[in-house]
């Protein structure tokens, strides 16, 4: 915690100096303002030479609230151990039972006699769309970062970041309703042309159905992550020195060999936050990809046809008519996920706190 | 288009006085836009290869080499660059635009079909396939009923665990907490829910319900303030860094204990920003699908307790209005969106404004 000076270690020696140079010998009042001081050290009578200062008592309401405080913040660990260790508990007898190899199964029937499931084609799955939908959205969300903070006139920018921060709230189903209902129909067009003109391609390939596809669900996850990218970026351009720009452009960069030389290498650690954020969100989307894709196992490049599944949307289709082994197998998957997440998180916020200066909550 | 734009910024233009360098003239860029549309849509419709979207997409890529080209010849290679750039970043703007507006305009316009007082008034008890009607009414009493329980569970705990981060925790400890808690924003939602399935439905609700799981709307507030909690406590933690250290001092030099002045003092200033911070884990919360439909089951009747039995909740309903064959479906499921989306923009536009008003705003 040395980075960031505590404003509350501030306040501690603020007190004490404050006690040290009064006037008058040391009176009730800052007897009192010194006890708080007191119960930091473990001992409890850590009073050094003030003897006429109460000691800290026992069961006192400043040592329950620190308790209740500690307790508070000793819960998050709680909860993510727990976490961890029941959906373990619950995965492994599952495991168990599974007569297939759990990491190369191509299949998920683990409601049967004898259950066979495999998580390969669903972390498949997931890392392809998540993946396509990153290299769909960063750029575009990049762009509008920096046409927001540097290109549109300040009024236009603040009004449309504010809405770029509504449009990051809006639930997943919405998005997942719209792309199954609405933008099926351009995407279907779009992958019948596709395969009519580059069908050569292996990706492009294929005999149709076309619509319900990785394309799809991977179109919809990336306007999905994009108000999320675009607004911890912009958060981040808007950071950049005004002095940095102002040097750049006083030496005659234009405006976009500004951006290059000031603003991307400033905001190049929170860029890549808020990507691992946004990944982050993309693999674990849930409802969107289980209304737009259309639900198939077996790893395939194929991004038109019908088909693809994730970890998240298996979860969400297989769990109404799963049994008990059923759950179990569920909860395993899920337990990849949440390894697979807790890397990419880990990861982003080693980045983020190798730069203190980007302390935007990542909500 | 970026001439336009060059001319309306407040920073000094970048571009050297057209009295040294040579510039193209400001009819250039539209002439350079009206040429490629046109070459682009002979193309397109000279080999028959695809529509008007073809045209304008082929029509911008056209405009980007023929701009840039022109730019180079006259203005210069560097002054090139920041023109095709700066067309790309635009265009990357409307690009964004034109879903997200399409997203705005199917809620707005086929979510008014359902709008009426029936909807808010009637739960989907007994509406069979061929019934017009059928409502929200349980799926709003259930996501309000989790959504308060949820706050009530986090609130309190994220905000003590924000004050112990910041005025109490010292060291690797503290570090930790602050660590997992930026960590635990990341957890998918989905895993919550499975969270709460594998430790509450299955493992204690068997206690209470004569050994049989049981799905409730408590386990669905259970998931949700796992979601909330990360929120409330980064939100929290920066506000309570953002009061002065003098109050804080002022505090003990009057000779009020450290507990005291944490709760009269420094959570009081801080309270506008905790509680935007509240509210927009409330608005993230309210539209998580997924840990309900895991852990509260769903259900079609009415059930305001949310202790016991399954538990509808708005977004569970457009889930499975939006899976269900019924050619009523469709306008339910656009109907409880809509009203979910106002939820979640009123709670949320509400949070920024209060965040503005705060006098401890960044």
């Amino acid at each position: 915690m040395g980075e960031t000076p505590h404003r509350s270690a501030d306040a501690g020696t603020g007190g004490t100096r404050v006690t040290q140079s009064h006037e008058w010998p040391a009176g009730a009042s800052a007897r009192v303002a010194e006890a708080p001081v007191s119960t930091r050290s473990p001992g409890g009578n850590g009073l050094g030479g003030g003897g006429a200062l109460p000691r800290s008592r026992k069961f006192g309401a400043e040592r329950a609230f620190r308790g209740l405080t500690l307790a508070a913040g000793t819960a998050v660990l709680v909860i993510i151990a727990a976490i961890a260790i029941f959906l373990i508990a619950k995965a492994v007898p599952a495991l168990r039972a599974n007569t297939e190899n759990f990491w190369s199964y191509e299949g998920w029937s683990p409601n049967e006699t004898q259950p066979k499931f495999g998580i390969g084609t669903l972390a498949f799955g997931t890392v392809l769309s998540s993946a396509l939908a990153l290299l769909m959205a960063v750029p575009v969300a990049l762009g509008i970062a920096l046409y927001l903070s540097h290109y549109a006139p300040r009024r236009l920018g603040t009004a449309l970041g504010f809405l770029v921060d509504l449009l990051a709230a809006v639930p997943s189903v919405v998005f997942g309703l719209w792309g199954r209902d609405i933008f099926i129909n351009p995407v279907r067009d779009f992958s019948v042309w596709l395969n009519e003109y580059f069908g050569w391609i292996p990706i492009f390939g294929g005999d149709g159905p076309f619509g319900k596809s990785i394309m799809l669900g991977a179109l919809v996850l990336a306007i999905m992550v994009l108000p999320i990218i675009t607004s911890l970026s912009r958060e981040v351009f808007l950071q950049t020195p005004t002095a940095n720009e102002e040097a750049a452009l006083a030496l005659g960069a234009t405006r976009w060999e500004m951006l290059r030389t000031a603003v991307l290498p400033y905001g190049r650690p929170g860029i890549i936050a808020a990507v691992m954020l946004g990944l982050g969100r993309a693999l674990g989307e849930t409802i969107a990809l289980a209304l737009t894709l259309g639900i198939t196992f077996g790893i395939s490049f194929n991004l038109i046809q019908n088909g693809g599944n994730t970890i998240a949307a298996n979860i969400a289709n297989a769990f109404g008519e799963a049994n008990e082994t059923g759950r179990g197998a569920l909860i395993a998957s899920g337990l990849v996920l949440f390894t697979i997440t807790l890397i990419v998180n880990i990861t982003a916020r080693a980045i983020i706190y190798r730069r203190r200066e980007f302390t935007e909550s990542a909500a | 288009m970026t001439t336009t734009a060059t001319s309306h910024r407040t920073r000094p233009p970048a571009q050297p006085a057209s009295l040294r360098a040579r510039r193209l003239p400001w009819y250039a860029a539209p002439a350079i836009a009206v040429a490629a549309l046109a070459l682009s849509a002979v193309i397109v419709y000279g080999t028959d290869i695809g529509g008007p979207v073809l045209v304008v997409v082929l029509g911008a890529i056209l405009y980007l080499a023929g701009l840039f080209a022109a730019a180079n010849a006259v203005e210069g290679r560097r002054s090139a660059r920041n023109r095709t750039w700066s067309a790309l970043i635009h265009s990357a703007f409307v690009l964004a635009v034109l879903p997200l507006v399409s997203v705005v305009w199917t809620l707005v316009s086929k979510g008014a079909e359902r709008f009426d007082a029936n909807f808010f008034q009637t739960s989907m008890n007994n509406i069979g396939a061929r019934d017009a009607n059928g409502g929200a009414y349980h799926a709003i009493v259930g996501t309000l009923e989790q959504v308060g329980i949820a706050t009530l569970i986090t609130v309190p705990l994220g905000v003590l665990c924000a004050i112990y981060i910041v005025e109490y925790g010292r060291g690797k400890f503290a570090f930790a907490i602050r660590f997992f808690v930026d960590v635990m924003t990341g957890i998918p939602s989905i895993v919550s829910g499975l969270f709460v399935l594998a430790f509450w439905v299955l493992v204690v609700s068997p206690w209470f319900n004569d050994g049989r799981p049981s799905f409730s709307g408590f386990a669905a507030a259970l998931a949700l303030s796992v979601l909330m909690l990360p929120t409330i406590v980064r939100s929290t933690e920066e506000m309570l860094r953002l009061v002065p250290a003098p109050l804080r001092e002022g505090a003990y030099a009057l000779g009020v204990p450290k507990w005291k002045t944490i709760l009269r003092v420094v959570v009081p200033t801080a309270l506008p920003g905790i509680v935007t911070g509240v509210m927009l884990a409330i608005a993230r919360a309210a539209g998580e699908t997924a840990p309900v439909l895991l852990v509260a089951g769903g259900g079609a009747a009415i059930n305001t307790n949310p202790f016991e039995n399954n538990q509808s909740s708005l977004s569970l309903f457009v889930y499975q209005q939006a899976g269900d064959a019924s050619k009523y479906a469709p306008a339910r499921a656009w109907t409880a969106a809509l009203t979910l989306v106002a939820l979640v923009l009123i709670l949320t536009i509400a949070a920024k404004l209060l965040a503005r008003r705060n006098r401890l705003s960044r």
